[in-house]
């Protein structure tokens, strides 16, 4: 069976554009900023071994 | 100049001037994300609104000086939150970054990188970490990052950052320490958890004085993600066969444990450049992109 050879350049920059359109979506459809900046900026007790 | 006086002055310039480019960098990188330091008197952590986005590597967004957010933090937070169960904002962010350049972040900006590497100049005996233990940091990533935040939740549905409660030496030495210094009130919280955590930071920081990077090496759980990368990032190490002399400089000089000449897109790669800085005959080298350039350019003519 011969082996399908995909060039790095297409995978690298394949992954590049789904790694932006998955911030795009995260951040804007989602509004997955929001709920990374709600838990950042209230102290987290269980990061600092308090919770 | 003979050929041998080049060699030494070439041995000696590169590996410093490496050294030097990459300190400097760390210490920019550290001083970009932890902005703040004014905090740490006031026993408060930053509310500032750039805490939406990432820092360039492990920094406990609980730091008081820290004025962005960690990624494994945001992680999961997002994927243990009642609205979300998996964040395509700090994934994407991890594809996009690994894809562009591997584990490059983790050489050069991390800042727990950057802590670790001055502990290790501590003049001890050092040792390696045996590579089986290289592993752990994949399952740690699995169970504690993206598992155990979206299955172990509360009962308002949501999830513990099981990774920054249980595991994170950062959170501790960044935040946790800082904070109960200076917050009397916090002290009286303090119980099993806390010195859990200062025990593991206590073996973390021990770790990195005999074992070089001894955390990325064996839990980071964003060195685990971007180094899945490294074998197709843009940003690469390539190796010319023809003018390699298996002298063993690159492989002594890494502080990772990688042999660069074997295994140049290694997982464990942090693309700091100590191999391409040691090599006496210029045979490693990085790159953006793939391709033959002789061929491009015998193309265009």
């Amino acid at each position: 069976m011969k082996r399908m050879h995909i060039p790095k350049n297409t995978v690298w920059i394949g992954m590049f554009l789904l790694g932006i359109a998955c911030i795009a979506v995260g951040l804007f459809a989602r509004g997955e900023g929001e709920a990374v900046l709600n838990k950042a900026v209230n102290l987290c007790f269980e990061c600092i071994g308090l919770g | 100049m003979t050929v041998k006086e080049r060699f030494a002055r070439f041995r000696k310039d590169r590996p410093k001037m490496n050294a030097l480019k990459r300190k400097a960098l760390q210490i920019a990188a550290f001083g970009f994300t932890n902005a703040a330091p004014g905090n740490f008197l006031k026993g408060t952590i930053d509310k500032g609104a750039w805490k939406r986005f990432c820092a360039p590597g492990m920094n406990c967004y609980s730091c008081p000086a820290a004025k962005l957010a960690c990624p494994i933090g945001a992680l999961q937070a997002v994927n243990g939150s009642m609205d979300f169960s998996f964040s395509f904002y700090v994934v994407g962010l991890i594809l996009a970054v690994g894809a562009l350049t591997g584990r490059f972040l983790c050489g050069w900006l991390c800042p727990f990188g950057l802590v670790q590497e001055l502990l290790h100049k501590l003049p001890t005996k050092k040792f390696r970490l045996p590579k089986p233990l290289t592993y752990v940091k994949y399952i740690l990533c699995a169970v504690f990052v993206f598992l155990l935040p979206v299955l172990y939740v509360n009962f308002m549905g949501m999830g513990a950052p099981a990774f920054c409660q249980y595991l994170c030496p950062v959170g501790t030495l960044e935040g946790g320490i800082p904070l109960l210094i200076a917050n009397e009130s916090l002290r009286q919280l303090m119980g099993p958890l806390f010195w859990w955590k200062a025990l593991l930071l206590a073996v973390t920081l021990t770790g990195c004085v005999f074992i070089c990077r001894f955390f990325c090496k064996l839990a980071c759980p964003l060195g685990a993600l971007l180094g899945l990368m490294n074998r197709i990032s843009a940003w690469h190490l390539e190796v010319d066969a023809t003018a390699c002399v298996h002298c063993g400089r690159c492989a002594a000089a890494c502080p990772m444990d990688v042999d660069p000449v074997a295994k140049p897109g290694s997982c464990e790669c942090i693309r700091c450049g100590k191999c391409k800085a040691v090599c006496p005959t210029g045979a490693l080298r990085f790159r953006f992109g793939y391709g033959d350039r002789k061929k491009q350019t015998d193309n265009n003519d």
